[in-house]
């Protein structure tokens, strides 16, 4: 591909001078990098490494992380977007997962997903106007025997009733 | 252990269900009462008997033995000490000896034998419960006598496949490999599953030691228990028991003095219940998308990053200690047939008495439903119950005297897989049921193979249409057809066996999927 046709007439774009990153998630996902990057299979780990920092994989960390790994973006981006669990926006200051999956649908799931969606006025994957909650589907906390269930920013929830939610998140109807 | 001052013995469960369920607030309350009134209390933060309807299970240790109170909330406490908790005291909350209850006491349990006992991050705790004597064993043995071992015990994968795991660990030893892996599949993404869990939480080091010993059985000195991220009370338990590991030397280099090797790390998932799928894992791990891979090459052969690699589940791991310790033929002469010793069977969903039942292969639905589950917690019919995940089919009534064994349920299409049964009262919609599954399989499909990735959703919307009353006659004849077609040209079970639960709920309960159609008639109705 040495042909002139390719060639870069002008200098090539710095993608540093592109990035929205704060100078402090930078340094956040610089930590990540040098404490991860020398693992074997490193990328799960750096992208559970810099959400856990920054609360989010933000999309100008893409390039960084594609970089340190020797990948191209969009295998970078294809991982981010394969997993459910890794998200590119802001989260709300708390996040709900709620479960989905058909133990809690037994013992009534279906009823208090709706009783969460109405009340937080939101649907999955979305944050509410206050920037308080985010809502994520689960599929099975393993809390199988006491459903329904929540997870509250990691803090697990069982036997949860509409009621309970209201009590739990200070949400009401 | 305070040996100066005869301190009280509680316990107060750190399982993530107990703890969804208060047991954090109990035992802070335990510690603030027992403070006041000035009582000495040593409190042990031990794992679940797996009993969750009596979550928070609040045991006090006594000379006649471990009494029971349960389920706690942390107001009952101060009346629990007024009624003399610390010498087992009558309370109205009283389960008295806790190894009596029936629920336990007609359990065999031999993979989860700690579970609820020990402090589950305290390895000598774990020692004095048995713990590393299968490893001391293996220790003392070639290579291929413990693979033997395994494999005369009958112990076959119990994440869903049942493959024998002798077998596989066979394969991995003589291929040809500098480097080979002891993987662990701890993506246990069923609903209605928490097996897996109830190990890395409650009792991580016979996972870590059933490792241990595959790693020495194969010549393997790596491993990598591979978690989903849905569970992070076992990652920090997990962590822990590796650590305390490390540190006594059951990890790392030269293995108690025996010149073996092995090191040992978590990864978490990020929530892809095709992670599950072996392949797919192992994709995972290498850190790319999770999409399932062809076979053969078998993962025996090239697994994790080209190199051989065991891939055995959670249970299948921690099922190895006690055949390495107790011998083969111990294990065996539990179960029924080709499935020989014990399966975790976990009870879900609409259940009064939920929780763990490890029992020998064999057992029948209806004993597991009604002797241990007491039945429906709605107090209504149980109508069906989902056995071995969002891939297993519904099963009716008619079928809950079949014994729980690999062979007799293939036979009807069901699957054991991992143990888990949801259980459904009669106010459930199965074609409500089947529609998730198709919508489960949309949401989770890998994308790889058109079946699985296009046919889920296609059959989401058929389900509707049938539903809606839209020509029912051929949309039933289509999503059968449909189904059929993800049966066979599935690349993995996601989209292969995704299928079951549709065509079970639509045979067995065809009276759902015409709601709005019960003047059409004649159904098609084909037989199971």
């Amino acid at each position: 591909m040495a042909t002139s046709t390719f060639e870069r007439r002008s200098p090539p774009i710095k993608l540093a001078e592109l990035s929205s990153l704060s100078a402090a998630d930078s340094a956040a996902i610089n930590a990540v990098l040098a404490r991860l990057k020398n693992l074997p299979g490193a990328l799960l780990p750096i992208l559970h490494g810099v959400q856990e920092a920054l609360g989010h994989v933000p999309k100008d960390a893409v390039p960084v992380i594609a970089k340190s790994l020797n990948l191209s973006r969009a295998e970078v981006h294809g991982v981010i977007s394969f997993y459910h669990w890794y998200r590119t926006e802001k989260p709300g200051e708390h996040v709900l997962h709620l479960c989905r999956a058909e133990a809690c649908q037994a013992v009534g799931g279906r009823a208090l997903e709706a009783h969460v969606k109405a009340s937080l006025g939101i649907d999955f994957h979305e944050t509410t106007a206050d920037g308080r909650y985010t809502l994520e589907p689960a599929y099975c906390l393993g809390n199988c025997a006491v459903g329904p269930s929540l997870m509250i920013d990691g803090a697990l929830k069982g036997r949860v009733t509409a009621d309970r939610f209201d009590r739990l998140t200070g949400v009401t109807a | 252990m305070n040996a100066t001052k005869k301190a009280v013995t509680i316990y107060v469960p750190r399982d993530s269900t107990a703890v969804s369920l208060g047991a954090d607030e109990v035992a802070a309350a335990i510690t603030a009462e027992a403070a006041r009134i000035g009582i000495d209390v040593e409190l042990i933060r031990n794992s679940s008997r797996g009993m969750f309807w009596l979550e928070p299970l609040v045991e006090v240790a006594t000379d006649a033995g471990r009494i029971g109170y349960g389920p706690v909330q942390p107001e009952d406490v101060a009346s629990l000490f007024a009624t003399g908790l610390t010498h087992g005291g009558e309370h109205p909350l009283s389960l008295h000896l806790v190894e009596e209850i029936s629920y336990l006491k007609n359990q065999e349990r031999l993979t989860f034998a700690r579970a609820g006992i020990t402090d589950p991050v305290n390895l000598a705790d774990y020692r004095a419960h048995d713990g590393y004597k299968g490893l001391s064993n293996a220790l003392a043995m070639e290579p291929a006598a413990i693979i033997a071992a395994v494999t005369d015990s009958g112990l076959r994968g119990r994440g869903g496949a049942a493959f024998p795991a002798g077998i596989k660990w066979k394969t991995v030893s003589g291929a040809e490999g500098e480097q080979k892996y002891i993987v662990c599949n701890g993506d246990e993404g069923d609903s209605g599953t928490f097996a897996d869990r109830m190990v890395c939480e409650g009792d991580p080091f016979v996972l870590i030691e059933g490792m241990t010993i595959a790693g020495v059985a194969v010549g393997a000195t790596r491993g990598y228990i591979y978690l989903r991220c849905e569970y992070p009370y076992g990652e920090r338990a997990l962590n822990e028991a590796i650590k305390a590991a490390y540190a006594a030397n059951w990890l790392g280099a030269n293995i108690q003095g025996s010149g073996k090797h092995f090191d040992l790390e978590v990864r978490m998932g990020a929530g892809a219940y095709i992670c599950g799928e072996e392949t797919s894992l192992l994709e995972s791990l290498e850190g790319k998308r999770g999409m399932v891979r062809f076979k053969p090459p078998l993962p025996a052969i090239k697994g994790l990053f080209g190199c051989p690699t065991v891939i055995n589940n959670v249970i299948t791991l921690a099922s190895v200690p006690i055949i390495l310790d107790k011998g083969s033929e111990h294990y065996k002469n539990f179960g029924v047939g080709r499935s020989r010793g014990t399966l975790p069977v976990q009870l879900a969903g609409n259940i009064k008495h939920g929780g763990l039942v490890e029992k020998a292969f064999g057992v029948s639905l209806r004993d597991l439903l009604y002797t241990f589950g007491g039945g429906a917690l709605s107090g209504r019919p149980i109508r069906t119950v989902q056995v071995g995940g969002p891939l297993g089919a519904y099963i009716p009534d008619s079928q809950f005297d079949l014994p729980l064994d690999y062979e007799a349920y293939a036979k009807l299409n069901n699957m054991v897989g991992h143990g888990g049964i949801t259980v459904f009262d009669d106010t459930v919609d199965m074609a409500e049921q089947a529609r998730f599954s198709m919508e489960f399989c949309a949401t989770e499909s890998c994308g790889k193979c058109t079946p699985c990735r296009i046919g889920s959703t296609r059959g989401m919307e058929v389900i509707d249409r049938l539903v809606a009353g839209d020509q029912p006659v051929k949309q039933e004849a289509l999503l059968r057809d449909l189904c059929d077609t993800m049966l066979a040209g599935s690349l993995c079970a996601l989209g292969g066996m995704a299928p079951f639960p549709v065509l079970s709920a639509l045979n067995h309960f065809p009276e759902d999927f015409q709601k709005s159609s019960q003047q059409q008639t004649p159904r098609v109705r084909v037989a199971s």
